[in-house]
């Protein structure tokens, strides 16, 4: 392989890790708030690629104004989640919010197929996305660019809020003591809803990036991208934020790189993210930047 | 004053707190004592609506408070310092304090008052960039002091202070105890060392299996026979 291909694959590894990376955010924040693994989470990144959708066939709006409405709406429907599927049962077993997780995520599929139809719907992608360079022989495609750009641009103000804001102070707080978090008069239900809000938004962002990246939208297109980026932030550590960016990215450059060195493999492609699972978790149990929590009593 | 009627309990299939009353006058030092499991950790749980009671009344200053949610509570000035101090390892110094005067919004007011708890507890201000969970047994007690003392308490409950700490700690924690005392924070002390809690305390109640078995001034019950042979370990 020549330095071109390895370019080119790289610089669409970088995009595809970036975008696993915003995705694998919104697992590893709510798992560090309420040790839940919101198995649902790939179906809203789903619905957000749908009203974005919409928002352009159906409603005829101008692009970016579909993208502002489709990442506020996932966002009410990501906190409307919470409140309906996971706060009741908050003081119950783990194991029942988890299956009520489960049962969200298939519901939210099903949904999906009834109302927005199984037959997949092609994306339209605006000119200013679609667009070609050429540099140093390597095609690039400005999506490719603008992922990574506006992953790092997300992860910044992320990390700003939790570490220079109030509102961040406080979901530290929680995520390491609920109920001293409650001594400390903070509104715990508050907490785990901005947690929700901003999650669902990074999994909006992230399917409308990824349905400009590959402008195909179906009702299970969630799932596969919903497991790999809950594996990319355990392998990094989950509950730390930049975990699941290193997951993500890792990710995304070992599945396309082996594809690229070894083109035998390709038909394996989806297989890579669960072996490098295993040999993190058999290896380094907490992940690559994780600590140990413990669990939640 | 903060009263207690009734309360009763229900903790997973035990009866851990059977219809107990009392009051702490504004100002004072009131003391709960007993073995574990007596009751005295539930107590304060249930006033500050971490536990829920089945029966029962809170009241403060003749408000109702029972039923109530904790930020409500904590907002109204009842504040506790946890068993087992209950700090948040990471974070820092400064931040653990800022949590404190979460609920609150005078700016100017609460830079002061993270002055004053740098007064009071000086090794507090010397490392206050560093993480909570790095210090030790005694100084994670101070700063959870001075943490509530950050949500200007009316009322400080403490669940064992004392707890797991150097006998220099246990000092100089009852000595805080007594100058936040003074300067009118009333104060509801739970503790297992009954010698320390007795000599500070104005009243103090006794504890046992879920019930109050009786009750006296701190110096009336240092002198009680039955506190002395069950609590202060002497025949």
């Amino acid at each position: 392989m020549d330095f071109q291909t390895f370019l080119q694959q790289f610089v669409n590894a970088l995009s595809l890790g970036s975008l696993y990376a915003l995705i694998a955010i919104g697992y590893t924040m709510v798992y560090g708030i309420l040790r839940l693994i919101n198995f649902a989470h790939g179906d809203i990144f789903m619905v957000g690629g749908y009203l974005a959708f919409y928002g352009v066939s159906t409603f005829l709006m101008p692009w970016w104004m579909a993208v502002i409405v489709a990442i506020a709406l996932t966002t009410v429907f990501g906190v409307g989640l919470e409140r309906v599927a996971y706060r009741p049962l908050r003081d119950s077993p783990r194991i029942s919010i988890m299956i009520s997780a489960i049962g969200a995520s298939f519901l939210l599929e099903n949904l999906a197929i009834v109302l927005f139809n199984a037959r997949p719907k092609a994306f339209p992608v605006p000119e200013f996305f679609a667009r070609n360079f050429i540099l140093g022989g390597v095609h690039i495609a400005s999506v490719s660019l603008i992922i990574p750009l506006v992953t790092a641009v997300i992860l910044a103000a992320l990390l700003w809020i939790v570490h220079r804001t109030r509102v961040g102070m406080a979901m530290r707080a929680v995520s390491t003591d609920i109920e001293a978090a409650r001594l400390m008069a903070i509104d715990v239900n508050r907490i785990v809803s901005i947690t929700f809000a901003i999650g669902s938004a990074l999994a909006a962002i992230g399917g409308i990036l990824w349905a400009l990246k590959y402008p195909r939208l179906e009702p299970l297109m969630g799932i596969m991208p919903g497991l790999k980026c809950f594996i990319a932030a355990v392998i990094g550590g989950i509950g730390s934020i930049g975990g699941a960016v290193l997951g993500g990215l890792l990710l995304g450059v070992i599945e396309l790189m082996t594809v690229a060195f070894m083109p035998e493999l390709t038909g394996y492609k989806d297989a890579f993210a669960f072996v490098l699972l295993i040999v993190v978790l058999l290896v380094k149990p907490t992940g690559l930047l994780g600590k140990n929590l413990g669990e939640k009593v | 004053m903060l009263s207690i009627k009734n309360l009763s309990v229900h903790y997973g299939g035990i009866h851990a707190l059977r219809g107990i009353s009392l009051d702490v006058p504004a100002g004072k030092i009131v003391t709960l004592i007993g073995a574990n499991g007596a009751g005295k950790s539930t107590t304060l749980n249930a006033i500050i609506g971490l536990v829920k009671a089945d029966s029962g009344s809170v009241s403060w200053n003749g408000q109702d408070i029972y039923g109530g949610q904790t930020k409500a509570i904590v907002e109204s000035g009842i504040v506790l310092v946890p068993e087992g101090r209950r700090v948040f390892p990471n974070l820092s110094v400064d931040e653990n304090l800022t949590l404190g005067a979460y609920a609150r919004n005078d700016r100017a007011e609460i830079e002061a008052d993270r002055e004053r708890v740098f007064g009071l507890f000086p090794r507090l201000k010397e490392r206050h960039k560093q993480k909570a969970g790095t210090f030790s047994g005694g100084e994670q007690q101070m700063l959870a002091v001075g943490r509530a003392l950050m949500s200007k308490p009316k009322v400080l409950m403490m669940d064992e202070p004392s707890l797991g700490l150097a006998p220099i700690f246990v000092g100089m924690i009852f000595d805080i105890i007594r100058q936040i005392n003074s300067i009118g924070v009333t104060v509801l002390l739970v503790e297992q060392n009954a010698k320390v809690a007795l000599s500070v305390a104005d009243t103090g109640y006794v504890m046992e299996t879920g019930t109050i078995s009786f009750s006296g001034s701190g110096q009336e019950l240092l002198a009680d026979d039955r506190v002395r042979r069950a609590y202060l370990g002497e025949s």
